[in-house]
């Protein structure tokens, strides 16, 4: 028996069994007493909740929605919400980002210290802090409804939000989106033949202007052609409020503005590290071979550095995306706000709501990942 | 196998002893009565420029403290906004939640929580700036209403609008402050809550002249103090103590004349000071546990008018709040 424990293997698979034991007897233990507990205090649980109707209305939501909509509804919408703060904050925050990242690195000593400034200050302040800053800047300094700015009586802004016409489209639309697809894959394929010429002649092919061209021209035709299917919903000071048209809110765009000056911060600081890591002879060589210093950077030092920036540039995208829970602080209706927040109260159902939420954001961040991570194994530089 | 069985029931038995302990007892050991208050209402619940709480639901905390443990001054207050206050109390971090919260059918039911009696009568209003010139709630279509999140006022709200057939826009905040700083800065027309919450708030205002409060009231808000289901003795020390309170203002008992009551000859007034019957010994407390509730903090008719009433900055009349007799709506049952 002892010899038997003597035995390293036995040893580590005896040990492993324990602590597998000692986790799930725990496990066990908190499952038994919450649900033992839950009965007790004659707390509801369950997930039916789900179906009963939510009865409180949201501010804003892509989808249609009513005070008569269940919880299930409330959940979607949050889930919405959430996503699209998140997309946009990403695109904002990466072009930001790239911006001061370079900026940083110029031998320009103002643009250098603006891109320092920006970064030292942005980076250190808690980002909550932000978010209520932003919010109360875009409060306090923009119109009231009846004074708005007002831009060719068709954009108007003032502290309810920027009210934008909304674009309507009527049978004949799907035309111009039709064009709009093709004149990106005309786009795609003529890349692709540049590439090819290059290769083989060193002649090259201004493939960018002609695509550019075509994605600009193509749906426009197809506009005329159809007969302007397409009107516009022009918003208009109707009692109380504009109506009609598109509207940003306060609180999306001040929730946009704080996440993404703020992960902008990170971003930047991934890119200047990433192309300090790409070795000094590098540039030198891009340079005796003549490329401009624009031509060296778009061609050799960028896309090594991306390559080196990308893993924490990933890291940057999920905390931007698990930030926007903080909206809680200025009322932009996302998952936090509304599910885990409002739908909460009315219910009561803190362990189910809790749990519904916190696996949406796991799975969010697990798909974010996955995908970046794919896109990262695609950019890895390939030994040959 | 078997053992990992056994583990679990003594496990299970652990807990049940556990839940079964009382909360009375809790609070004596701990020398202390935890109570959850609102962040910031006037009147009702806050903090002073000293730091010590105040207000009509700060002093029904302090009422059972003195009730229970003889000093009304051991409450550890823990501020809550309304979409933490119901959490707190079903896990125990607080013992009292006194916190102008609705009783309502589904509250009392589902979430495992009791409420021990109405502290004060409400219902919930509007308040509009004056300057956009609107007499009634029925001018309201299309307006955008600041309210705070997880309230019932927010599921009045579109009740409301839906039955008259208007629109509203609904921007939500976590607490009070936000919901009237976003008022303020104009983010929208109207702000809606309970009226008393309505003239707590306008107190802080810079310039409460411009804003007016609409007549209509759309709901019944009866605010109640609630304590956890499943522990009957603490459930009931937590509502005879908000009957004391009411019988000694019926009685005239104050707390600057509650020594001489002593010797009154009312039997009942006798059987509330415990210096007759076993009125505080049947829930477990000491005799003179509700004569020590009056003597500290007084009836419920001086704690109204000390946080509330007409010399306060709120000026709220008694109204509903008035007791049976003089055409309210407070009662308590008798002590007997």
């Amino acid at each position: 028996m002892l010899a038997l424990l003597r035995n390293e293997k036995v040893r580590g698979i005896l040990y492993q069994v324990l602590v597998i034991t000692g986790f799930l007897v725990v496990a066990y233990f908190i499952a038994i007493n919450t649900a033992h507990n839950i009965e007790v205090r004659g707390i509801k649980s369950g997930f039916g909740f789900l179906h009963s109707t939510a009865g409180f209305d949201i501010t804003e939501s892509p989808i249609p929605f009513s005070p008569q909509s269940t919880h299930w509804d409330v959940f979607k919408v949050g889930l919405l919400n959430t996503l699209i703060v998140a997309f946009a904050g990403i695109i904002l925050s990466t072009i930001l980002g790239l911006i001061i990242g370079v900026s940083r690195l110029s031998s320009n000593w103002l643009i250098n210290r603006l891109a320092a400034g920006y970064i030292e200050t942005f980076r250190n302040i808690p980002v909550l802090l932000q978010i209520l800053f932003w919010y109360n800047v875009v409060l306090a300094t923009l119109p009231t409804t009846r004074k708005s700015l007002n831009f060719l009586d068709s954009v108007f802004i003032n502290n309810r939000g920027i009210f934008v016409p909304n674009p309507i489209f009527e049978p004949g639309a799907w035309l111009i989106g039709a064009a709009l697809i093709a004149a990106l894959l005309a786009g795609w394929w003529l890349h692709r033949y540049a590439i090819k010429l290059h290769e083989a002649t060193g002649q090259n092919f201004p493939a960018f202007w002609i695509s550019l061209g075509l994605v600009i021209g193509l749906p426009l035709l197809a506009y005329f052609i159809m007969g302007r299917p397409v009107t516009f919903d022009y918003p208009a000071l109707k009692g109380f409020n504009f109506q009609g048209g598109k509207v940003f809110t306060p609180e999306f765009l001040a929730l946009l503005f704080a996440l993404s000056i703020y992960t902008a911060t990170f971003i930047a600081e991934a890119i200047r590290s990433g192309i300090e890591a790409v070795p000094k002879g590098q540039k030198e060589a891009a340079t005796a071979l003549g490329l401009t210093p624009m031509q060296s950077l778009r061609f050799v030092v960028l896309p090594q550095a991306v390559r080196i920036a990308i893993p924490s540039i990933i890291n940057q995208y999920l905390n931007l995306t698990k930030n926007s829970s903080l909206a809680a602080a200025i009322g932009y209706p996302e998952l936090v706000t509304i599910f885990a927040g409002t739908s909460l109260n009315q219910t009561g159902q803190a362990l189910e709501i809790l749990g519904i939420t916190m696996l949406t954001y796991l799975l969010i961040s697990l798909v974010v990942s996955m995908i970046l991570n794919w896109f990262n194994a695609k950019m890895k530089i390939k030994e040959r | 196998m078997k053992r990992l069985l056994k583990l679990s029931a003594i496990a299970a038995l652990a807990v049940t002893t556990l839940s079964m302990a009382g909360t009375l007892d809790d609070v004596k050991k701990a020398g202390v009565l935890k109570c959850g208050v609102n962040t910031g209402l006037p009147g009702f619940s806050e903090a002073d420029s000293k730091g010590a709480w105040r207000g009509l639901d700060v002093d029904y905390c302090r009422a059972l403290a003195a009730a229970v443990l003889g000093d009304a001054s051991k409450v550890k207050y823990t501020p809550l906004n309304a979409k933490e206050r119901f959490t707190a109390l079903q896990s125990g971090e607080i013992d009292v939640l006194s916190r102008n919260t609705t009783n309502t059918e589904t509250r009392d039911t589902t979430l495992g929580i009791n409420f021990a009696g109405v502290m004060y009568y409400d219902g919930q209003g509007f308040m509009v700036p004056k300057s956009l010139g609107i007499k009634s709630a029925k001018e309201l279509d299309g307006a955008t209403v600041c309210i705070q999140a997880g309230t019932t006022t927010e599921l009045n709200l579109a009740d409301y609008f839906r039955s008259n057939k208007m629109k509203f826009k609904a921007i939500t905040f976590d607490t009070n402050d936000q919901v009237d700083k976003a008022f303020l800065a104009g983010r929208c027309d109207i702000l809606t809550t309970d009226q008393s919450g309505l003239y707590a708030a306008r107190t802080k205002f810079k310039n409460p002249e411009k804003f007016v409060i609409l007549p209509e009231i759309i709901s019944k808000e009866p605010l109640a103090p609630a304590v956890r289901q499943g522990d009957d003795q603490w459930f009931n020390i937590a509502k005879w103590t908000r009957n004391a309170l009411l019988t000694a203002e019926e009685k005239g008992i104050t707390s600057a004349n509650v020594d001489e009551m002593k010797k009154s000859n009312d039997p009942e007034t006798k059987r509330l000071l415990g210096v007759e019957g076993t009125m505080g010994k049947n829930l477990g407390l000491d005799a003179d546990a509700f004569y020590r509730a009056i003597k500290q903090v007084g009836n419920y008719g001086e704690i109204f008018e000390r946080n509330v009433g007409a010399n306060t900055p709120l000026k709220i009349s008694r109204g509903l709040n008035a007791l049976w007799n003089k055409g309210g709506m407070q009662y308590s049952p008798p002590f007997r």
